[in-house]
């Protein structure tokens, strides 16, 4: 039966494996294969368990003071803006996109929170304001990606140098840091009654949040099926630019709230507030298990990929391990969580590679009969 | 036996449609590098008007050596964005590469200066293989691996610096004096840089292998089928990058003479920016070496031009992502026109 | 495509290589005297007892294939006989479990699609594997441009060959033209210049005329023809019999995986075909019930979308079937997608019970109960890399929550309930959809859209890709929800489907409506010269 011209062309009806296809990096290499995604996300997650107990018992034995309150807290000071970030930042990668300008609406929500307070414009105001800046600038992202169809990391390459540059603009070399008590003791107080920083409880709460909507709402379903296939989604009924949107506004929202949290914690706005974090961010949510691609990743994955990676920093921390050289560390999490996934399929086509060596045809036997 | 509606058509009219396609798709594609110098030009013209010492012979010069380095790494990303892959390890390796090589003067004493650009430029092959294995071996996307090792490079670089820093007083005059030497006005390092610009656009326009980084980028899938070897082909770009990179790196440590362990930071973001504003997609498969250069030498202008007319270097930045942001935008608009029409002309051609 | 059997035979008695009415018939290509060979000629390639296997699937069992040098030889089967997968073999990206391969008489292993283009095997696949930002000349020749002195790529002598390859084939292309674009036919030809340039002694084109026109048609036959004159053996895999018919001398027949019968086309009918493939001889099947159609459910009028469509008016009432039939790229599936909202559209109204839907708004569109059944199913149709269950309740996610939550339970449920109803075949229902057949890949994709109870129900080629047994399920079904009062419109490509479901025919051409038929008046040869324009009187 022909099929219909235009646009899509039908591929032939087969039975055997789908060719592979890239979708967020767009880049010529594999994508796992359906069927294993179920099965491996549970070995994802066990592992991420098994980690964070490797790591727990580490932390133990080097130290007395891991396990304590007190280091809970430093840990939650140190890594809880980092931590607030991925959440949305796991909704974005699964719908098949990605979001680099995350410290960059940090830094700028930062910038905008010190100005305005250094012309004394009330507080509660300045918060409606950062909000704002915040849910804006997300916007400019989703409208960018989902109305012109730009991809979604060359845009926010473009707009995490725009909005640290507008961080740049608004406070030059400025540094403001006359914040009030009650709201930098963000960076002094637990949340009554726990060990934890108020930046962790907001984690908490959040990541419950955005965990019941990613796997207990259409809307959350309805993300794991546009990163999987953008295509049937929309002829699904699903509105899938009106949800990605929706993720970078969010994404948006979520930064300023970050912003303003460091700054407190810091008690301090400068220009290159959480400059680089989107890095680390991103590190986390691939950790976490949230494939590339789109389509694929748990909310407890996250969790756990917070978990595995404070503690190893900690760790470091507590060895005494060169503080600026982190960055080793968290490089080396990145390359495991994608290579280990590949190792296996890696290890079969390395054997497959041998293989189709050893048989190789031999040109001039076939050529023999060649006019 | 089945009956099956079987479409029926005008013949195929003569032959006009197809060549103007052709002369189409050339239009539009000159016009990208001629886009960029056009818009260089303006500039320059707009800003020497409001400032007439913008065209001062010293400030052309600095304008072009510190646009050099980045059109160098631009040279190296363009062959990896071009195969549809990134390498956001440029900026560590920069900073690496510009540590160590410069602090070989104080460990080896009248240490010959090619010996140096030499051992740079080993230093970020080694970096440039070590992606390149990661990303043809392991198949895993070239985003995360040298995402990853940004990471890695510049903790490592980190940890060898500790708290140092080379300064100028250990590094020989020969050395400080590379910016300086000019050839009839032209410092020698632009020219040396334009020489490898031009090396890599000929690289990528006349050589098989090179051909075969654009086929791999338009078309992943189709360049394996085809039986081009594309982990060797992705492999080299690689390579080449970090090689660059590293060269990059000796010149960053002529150029500002005190090297501690942030040199080079960000600058990955700064060179696809130049990129992908010089004409190279993002998804591969188009774009020109020399394009690429040419938007590094923009964005370097820009720079400098806003130092003159006085505006505060804090607008760089937004600048900077702004370009990006309007080069993308306008790349989709000129393509969507440009396939409609295409196809336009081809069913009204064909048949 | 699976050619529908008990379909009357073609009035002429004569020659079974093209009998149809002139209307169907192309301009037949010109049979040159065949090259070194023709039907008797050496054999160039030889597969014997072929197995090849993917888990848990035999996909071929016993596959035997043998090409003669200057040989039009044509391979036909349903789908899921191991036709592609054969294909896949000879193009080196799969490699044998078991039998042998002879090229020219010496075995063979093709270990890589490198190995089998050195070994001067050609595949032109239905979705041609193109470099879009290259230029024509490049993608015939990446990696082996004629080089100049120092390595360097000739350009000039690139261009010039290109040029000469298509001046041999006989076509128009510009060499240096970038392939972005191009049509799908003139990218066949690129692929096909490709081919002659590697010196090719096996061309295997893989439904090749599926997305063209009968001009375009007509000049891949000739084409067809020059390769045999050159002494290629082209193997042409083909759903068209009557193609089969007009440019092939031998026809290798598949089912099951297995290999079923190789000889001769001359002498053999379509029915001897078609009976290989299926196996057995269908019964001729009997006349569906006609409803008595309810009130107007889709009411659309004079809708319009500039270059596509113009001026299309017509209604589906409740219970009733309207096929809407024409030629590929004629419309029809854009008509749909407007409807739906998947595209917008620039004057005229889509109405559903009277209420007017807003444009560009698939929300709205199954807010008002319709539901569509796009033509793509593993690209549009289903999220591959998603469960049976998840895919089935993809479209219900609002309507299975409570209190705007769901649960796995709830999919579960729903998709129990409709796999039993729909019959669907499934290991577990949490295995990812791409594990079914076509045909239990678009049962889960009906089911999707009954679970919402449709008012409209639009299906685009509800049974391509699908084996018979499933067809037949499938027709019934569509029957059984027109006596239950929704009203279906169904766009086909296969008359036999559109006579036999339609309760009403619809004939588009180059985007208006060309004729209109109750189900009493309609025949193959009206359908077809509506199609195409020529009614009695009409000039084109």
């Amino acid at each position: 039966m022909p099929p219909n011209q235009n646009q899509s062309q039908a591929r032939p009806e087969q039975d055997e494996p789908l060719a592979p296809r890239g979708a967020v990096s767009g880049e010529s290499t594999a994508r796992p294969a359906p069927g294993e995604l179920l099965r491996s996300s549970l070995r994802w997650e066990t592992g991420l368990v098994m980690a964070v107990i490797a790591i727990v018992i580490a932390g133990a034995v080097v130290s007395p003071q891991f396990l304590t309150g007190a280091n809970l807290f430093n840990l939650g000071l140190s890594y809880g803006e980092i931590a607030i970030m991925t959440l949305p930042m796991a909704l974005i990668v699964i719908s098949g996109e990605i979001d680099l300008s995350v410290a960059s609406i940090l830094g700028m929500s930062s910038a905008v929170l010190g100005i305005l307070w250094s012309y004394h414009w009330p507080m509660l105001l300045i918060f409606v304001v950062v909000a704002c800046v915040g849910a804006l600038a997300g916007l400019l992202n989703g409208l960018l990606i989902t109305r012109l169809g730009l991809p979604s990391l060359a845009v926010t390459i473009g707009t995490l140098a725009l909005y640290r540059g507008i961080a740049l603009i608004i406070l030059g070399p400025k540094t403001i840091s006359s914040f009030p008590v009650t709201y930098t003791n963000v960076g002094v107080n637990t949340v009554p009654g726990t060990q934890l920083t108020y930046s962790a409880g907001i984690f908490i709460v959040l990541a419950v949040i955005f965990g019941a909507v990613l796997h207990f709402t259409p809307f959350g379903r309805s993300i794991y099926a546009m990163g999987a296939s953008p295509d049937a989604a929309r002829f699904a009924g699903i509105r899938v630019k009106r949800v990605k949107t929706i993720l970078f506004v969010v994404s948006g929202l979520v930064c300023a709230l970050a912003g303003v949290l460091w700054t407190f914690r810091l008690s301090t706005a400068v220009q290159n507030n959480g400059l680089g974090l989107e890095l680390d961010v991103v590190a986390i949510v691939l950790l976490a298990g949230v494939s590339i691609f789109g389509g694929k990743g748990t909310m407890a994955g996250v969790v756990l990929a917070v978990l595995v990676y404070t503690g190893l920093q900690n760790l470091l921390l507590l060895t005494n391990f060169n503080q600026e050289a982190t960055g080793i560390v968290t490089g080396a999490i990145l390359l495991a969580s994608v290579f280990v996934p590949n190792a296996a399929s890696f290890a079969s086509r390395f054997s497959d590679q041998l293989r189709k060596r050893r048989g190789k045809i031999r040109p001039s036997a076939a050529r023999a009969g060649l006019k | 036996m089945s009956t099956t509606l079987t479409p029926r058509r005008e013949p195929p009219q003569p032959s006009g449609p197809e060549v103007s396609s052709r002369r189409l798709t050339e239009r539009v594609f000159r016009v990208r590098e001629s886009g960029i110098l056009a818009v260089l030009i303006v500039f320059v013209a707009v800003t020497a008007a409001v400032q007439p010492r913008f065209l001062d012979l010293a400030n052309i010069q600095f304008v072009l050596i510190n646009a050099t380095i980045f059109a160098l790494l631009a040279v190296g990303e363009t062959m990896v964005v071009v195969s549809r892959n990134v390498d956001l390890s440029i900026g560590s390796v920069v900073g690496l590469s510009a540590y160590l090589s410069a602090s070989m003067f104080s460990h080896v004493h009248g240490i010959p200066i090619p010996v140096v650009f030499l051992a740079g430029l080993a230093i970020g092959l080694a970096c440039g293989v070590a992606n390149g294995l990661m990303v043809s071996l392991g198949r895993v996307p070239s985003l995360v691996v040298t995402l990853a090792t940004l990471y890695i490079i510049r903790g490592i670089d980190i940890l060898i610096v500790g708290g140092n820093q080379v300064v100028a007083r250990s590094l020989p005059a020969a050395f400080l004096n590379i910016p300086q030497d000019t050839i009839a006005g032209i410092p020698d390092m632009a020219i040396a840089v334009a020489i490898v610009v031009a090396a890599g656009a000929y690289y990528l326009r006349s050589f098989r292998s090179g051909r075969e980084l654009y086929a791999i980028g338009s078309n992943p899938d189709g360049a394996r089928l085809a039986g081009i070897s594309v982990g060797k082909r992705v492999f080299t770009a690689f390579a080449i990058s970090g090689a660059l990179a590293g060269l990059a790196g000796v010149l960053w440590a002529a150029q500002y003479q005190t090297i501690d362990s942030t040199a080079g930071t960000g600058y990955e973001l700064t060179v696809i920016s130049a990129v992908v504003v010089g004409g190279v997609a993002i998804f591969g498969g188009s774009g020109t070496a020399v394009g690429a250069a040419l938007g590094a030498l923009l964005l370097g202008t820009i720079t400098s031009a806003l130092y003159v007319l006085g505006i505060s270097p804090f607008w760089d930045q937004s600048i900077a992502g702004f370009l990006l942001l309007l080069a993308i935008s306008l790349d989709r608009a000129i393509s969507v026109r440009l396939l409609t029409a295409l196809r336009l002309r081809s069913s009204r051609g064909a048949t | 495509m699976d050619p529908v059997p008990g379909a009357t035979a073609p009035a002429e008695p004569e020659a079974p290589a093209g009998p149809q009415p002139d209307v169907l018939a192309g301009p037949r290509a010109d049979a040159p005297a065949p090259g070194p060979g023709g039907a008797d000629g050496p054999a160039v390639l030889s597969l014997q007892h072929a197995a090849k296997a993917f888990g848990a699937v035999q996909a071929i069992a016993d596959g035997v294939i043998e090409l003669r040098a200057g040989e039009a030889h044509a391979l036909v089967g349903e789908n899921g006989a191991g036709k592609s997968t054969l294909v896949k073999i000879l193009a080196g990206v799969y490699q044998l479990d078991s039998g042998t391969l002879l090229i020219d008489g010496q075995p063979a292993t093709l270990g890589s699609p490198a190995v089998a283009r050195d070994a001067g095997i050609a595949v032109i696949y239905q979705e041609p594997t193109l470099f879009p930002d290259l230029s024509v000349a490049e993608n015939i020749f990446m990696g082996r441009q004629p080089l100049r002195a120092g390595r360097r790529i000739d350009a000039r002598a690139m261009r010039a060959e290109a040029a000469r390859l298509f001046a041999e084939l006989g076509v128009r292309l510009d060499p240096l033209r970038v392939c972005r674009g191009l049509s799908i036919a003139d990218q066949q030809i690129v692929e096909i210049a490709k081919a002659l340039s590697l010196d090719a002694r096996v061309i295997v084109m893989d439904e090749p005329t599926a997305a063209l026109s009968a001009a375009e048609v007509s000049r891949l036959f000739q084409v067809v023809a020059t390769l045999r004159a050159g002494g290629a053996a082209v193997l042409f895999i083909s759903h068209r019999l009557e193609e089969v018919f007009e440019i092939c001398q031998r026809v290798t027949v598949m089912r099951d995986g297995r290999h079923v019968m190789t000889g001769p086309l001359d002498g053999l009918t379509g029915d001897d075909l078609v009976r290989a493939m299926v196996g057995r001889d269908m019964p001729v099947r009997t006349d569906a019930e006609r409803r008595a159609p309810g009130g107007q459910v889709l009411t659309v009028e004079h809708l319009t979308r500039e270059g596509v469509f113009a001026d299309i008016s017509f209604d589906v009432r409740a219970g009733e079937i309207v096929a809407l039939a024409g030629l590929v790229g004629s419309g029809r599936t854009e008509v749909a997608r407007a409807i739906f909202g998947i595209d917008s559209y620039d004057a005229g109204s889509v109405k559903v019970s009277s209420r007017k839907l807003r444009r560009a708004s698939p929300t709205d569109a199954m807010a008002a109960g319709i539901g569509f059944v796009p033509e793509d199913r593993r690209q549009q149709g289903l999220v591959m890399d998603m469960s049976v269950q998840q895919n089935m309740a993809l479209a219900s996610l609002r309507r299975l929550g409570r209190h705007g939550l769901i649960t796995g339970s709830a999919e579960r449920k729903f998709a129990t309930d409709w796999s039993l109803r729909l019959r669907i075949k499934y290991g577990r229902l949490t295995d990812p959809v791409s594990r079914l057949s076509g045909g239990n890949q678009q049962k889960v994709v009906l089911g999707k859209w009954l679970g919402r109870q449709p008012t409209l129900l639009i299906v685009d080629e509800p049974t391509r890709g699908i084996d018979i047994g499933t067809k037949a399920e499938v027709h019934r079904l569509l029957g059984q929800l027109a006596g239950d009062g929704v009203a279906i419109l169904m766009i086909s490509s296969e008359l036999p489907e559109v006579l036999q479901v339609g309760d009403r025919i619809l004939v588009m051409r180059e985007g208006r409506l060309a004729a209109q038929f109750d189900h009493g008046q309609a025949t193959e040869e009206r359908i077809i010269a509506a199609a195409t324009g020529q009614l009695e009187g009409q000039a084109r």
